[in-house]
């Protein structure tokens, strides 16, 4: 029942670096999931404006009718979002596990370009385990 | 989002969970993005003037919206991102959620829409800010005086306001 829709990352100008779908209805093309990337990434830095306190790091929630978006923002300004059913639980654990592959499988090949689209085979397949690990868990089966 | 199911216009407020000022402030707009009332509690920073402030929120939450109606997995035929929505058409947040705020958002049919930031570890605000449109549609709309697209400036509705958004968990 607890699924997630898709995954996107995003570089710290907002640049969609990879984009991943689950299954969603109806298709996205690679246009659109780019202007979605940059319009999160504006929204982001908004709502740090808009705070009635200090210290505000952007969203890390949204809740839709339809959908839930988690956020996970490192500390070097690189965002992973993921859309998935509302009311889902450890998301954000998810996203700590994908910000670990990331940084293993992605910063840590010598033939990464920084900022540029994701292209590495060992991170695609990582990945894919860990959201299907994660599928497991939540579905129990 | 049903609002006018059941007969009373009114219903009971939601039992109060805690006592205490919670919530830090509260926008309403038109659908026109005019700001009709700002009421703030307890704001600490303010990074930018009143106008500024308005319009900014108002267009975080326009393209908010727009950004929620394209990205919604459930639906097939989805607009072109930018597009202005209706009221009502196509998928709409309801909340959104910061280390240091919650924000729950809230339009009516008619485009009115109340934003209420509050604490990040505040429950689910739909039925409140619900009761606060109530408010609104008794103490404003019903005020023969007011006219529609005009800052509220009712001093029973602010009364009202505040002892109701005091007790709110």
């Amino acid at each position: 029942m607890a699924a997630i829709y898709s995954l996107y990352i995003i570089n710290k100008s907002g640049g969609l670096i990879f984009y991943k779908d689950y299954g969603s209805a109806g298709r996205m093309d690679t246009n659109d999931s780019l202007r979605l990337a940059s319009l999160w990434h504006s929204m982001h830095a908004i709502s740090q404006q808009l705070s009635p306190t200090l210290g505000c790091s952007g969203i890390e929630l949204l809740e839709a009718d339809t959908f839930d978006l988690h956020c996970f923002q490192s500390l070097t300004g690189t965002k992973f979002f993921v859309v998935c059913e509302p009311g889902t639980q450890h998301m954000e654990g998810l996203l700590k596990v994908i910000y670990e592959l990331y940084t293993d499988y992605v910063l840590k090949n010598p033939f990464y370009e920084m900022e540029m689209p994701i292209r590495c085979e060992l991170f695609d397949i990582n990945l894919s385990q860990a959201v299907q690990k994660d599928r497991v868990a939540l579905l129990g089966r | 989002m049903q609002f006018f199911g059941g007969s009373d216009i009114s219903p009971l407020p939601p039992p109060p969970t805690a006592s205490g000022n919670n919530a830090h402030m509260m926008y309403v707009f038109n659908k026109n993005g005019v700001c009709l009332l700002y009421r703030e509690w307890n704001r600490s920073l303010r990074t930018l003037n009143a106008q500024q402030d308005h319009k900014l929120m108002f267009g975080l939450l326009f393209s908010l919206k727009s950004l929620t109606a394209k990205m919604d997995p459930t639906s097939v035929e989805k607009g072109n991102l930018g597009v202005p929505q209706l009221t009502g058409q196509g998928c709409s947040f309801h909340s959104f959620r910061t280390n240091t705020y919650k924000l729950s958002f809230m339009e009516s049919p008619s485009g009115i829409k109340i934003i209420l930031v509050t604490h990040p570890r505040t429950g689910d605000l739909r039925e409140s800010l619900k009761y606060i449109y109530n408010l609104y549609v008794e103490y404003v709309v019903k005020n023969p005086l007011y006219s529609p697209g005009m800052p509220i400036r009712s001093e029973l509705f602010n009364m009202t306001l505040d002892q109701y958004v005091r007790g709110l968990g």
